[in-house]
């Protein structure tokens, strides 16, 4: 792990300001492996959160990787593998 | 015989009403929203007067999922679409979403939003631009939201010819529900009050520059020296009247029981303006006689050359002081393609409660033969009613509203 994970927190903070929340939806309820289509977040609110991620951590997240990644566990990994070998650089 | 398209339902955002009865009973009150601008510090910009709508939120009425995504306009006009189906009885999940188009049209899409990510760009660069930019500023994004929102896959689109927008996406409508289509969603909302709006609207050299919220547009009037820019407008639930007795729509307000639109020669021409041949042909689509109108709603553009060929117009087709005239968009402002569907929808009310909304501040000059209603209400029996909106650029168009055949 990096030395400053990414966490949920973080990722439920960047999709509340990039792309908001759906009502029907608790993004405080256990949604580890809740597909984000799921959450209510379509390829455009990806985009936006892709985005963020990116700027926020100064990584750059692999296109198709980031498409792979449905789920916050997968996200969380994807973007933490890329901040240690960042940091491993 | 082909299909009639009526109003049943109607949504309105004015500067001087938020929703229907509020704004109607401001028209007939003769009460203006005309004011300093304060979604914007206007003090270094030549003109400082708008028509804004307060004490609207967002938040209150749409879903949070939308907010990142949708401009002022968008938001505006979605809530005016929810409110046009409410008075309409109409729950589009009920209805086949084909059934259903929205056909709207937009001034300038998205300004307010699309300034904010062209400052992100400029100033942080491109990867502080919002996904979302891709579709939010964008003129046909009123009508993909409400479509998104509602459900309603059928035909759908966006008319952009300014101010004439507004009743040329009535006319697109009309012609899709002529087509098949049994309700579309129509009318428009602009909403561009921030600097790069503002400063787009400069450009045309129409906007008024007085501070004085009462003297600062004054269409007809010696003193017209253009118009104060507003924000907002009117949805409307257009139906084939078929459709709508056969479902028992609760009320139908009106038909839009004719169209035309026409275009301006390039200046130097020899031909006069199209506004006349507008009107004369929205009136013979409509089969309708001069005689038989009850009330024009004037385009009121409050540029003397403009007020000039408006007046002329009507009084060519008309005869002098021979047809009731007003502009209660001297109360909002010119909303951009949103006046001309509040024009239609306050021709709605005119038809459905006998009275004729005032023309606020001017004084008629005497060079227009006019009947200008002006100061407060007149009660008259309205039938038929003519709605006109020019465009920047040479848009004229004209569309007539009659009570509904019994």
């Amino acid at each position: 792990m990096p030395a400053n994970p990414f966490t949920l927190d973080d990722l439920k903070s960047i999709l509340r300001e990039g792309a908001g929340a759906d009502e029907g939806v608790d993004l405080d309820a256990d949604i580890l492996d809740s597909e984000f289509d799921a959450l209510g977040y379509e390829s455009l609110a990806m985009l936006e959160t892709a985005g963020r991620i990116e700027r926020e951590y100064g990584i750059s997240l692999d296109e198709e990787a980031f498409a792979d990644a449905r789920t916050p566990r997968a996200l969380l990994s994807l973007v933490n593998e890329r901040l240690s070998s960042a940091q491993a650089v | 015989m082909t299909p009639a398209t009526v109003v049943t339902g109607l949504g309105v955002a004015a500067p001087n009403g938020l929703g229907l009865e509020p704004y109607w009973s401001a028209v007939l009150a003769g009460r203006g929203a005309i004011g300093r601008v304060s979604r914007f510090d206007p003090s270094s910009y030549p003109a400082q007067l708008a028509g804004e709508i307060s004490g609207f939120v967002a938040e209150d009425h749409l879903p949070g999922r939308l907010l990142p995504q949708t401009d002022r306009m968008t938001r505006i006009a979605l809530v005016g679409a929810d409110w046009a189906l409410e008075d309409a009885g109409v729950v589009p999940q009920t209805l086949p979403e084909y059934d259903m188009g929205v056909i709207t049209a937009s001034h300038s899409g998205g300004f307010e939003f699309g300034q904010r990510e062209l400052q992100a760009l400029w100033s942080k660069g491109g990867r502080y631009v919002s996904a979302y930019q891709s579709f939010a500023w964008f003129y046909a994004v009123n009508s993909g939201q409400i479509s998104i929102r509602n459900g309603m896959r059928g035909p759908s689109g966006v008319v952009v010819s300014d101010q004439a927008g507004g009743l040329d996406a009535i006319a697109q409508a009309r012609r899709q529900i002529r087509k098949g289509t049994p309700l579309i969603v129509s009318g428009a909302i602009d909403a561009s009050i921030c600097p790069w709006g503002w400063v787009a609207q400069l450009a045309s050299d129409r906007i008024s520059r007085s501070s004085d919220p009462r003297r600062a547009y004054l269409p007809f009037d010696d003193d017209a020296a253009g118009h104060v820019p507003g924000e907002g407008g009117a949805l409307l639930i257009l139906e084939d009247a078929d459709y709508a007795r056969a479902r028992g729509a609760r009320r139908i307000y009106a038909e839009i029981a004719g169209h035309a639109a026409t275009f301006d020669p390039p200046p130097g021409s020899s031909r006069g303006p199209g506004l006349q041949r507008a009107v004369e042909q929205a009136l013979a689509d409509a089969d309708a006689a001069p005689d038989e109108v009850d009330v024009v709603f004037a385009d009121a553009a409050a540029v003397p050359e403009l007020d000039r060929a408006e007046a002329e117009a009507l009084t060519k087709v008309f005869g002098p002081r021979a047809v009731p005239v007003t502009a209660p968009k001297t109360m909002t402002g010119r909303l951009y393609s949103g006046a001309a569907p509040l024009d239609v929808a306050t021709a709605c009310l005119s038809i459905r409660d006998g009275v004729i909304p005032p023309t606020v501040h001017t004084a008629l000059s005497a060079h227009y033969d006019l009947d200008l209603v002006s100061g407060s209400p007149r009660s008259a029996p309205v039938r038929t009613a003519l709605v006109l909106a020019r465009g920047y650029g040479g848009f004229n168009s004209a569309v007539v509203v009659r009570a509904p055949r019994p």
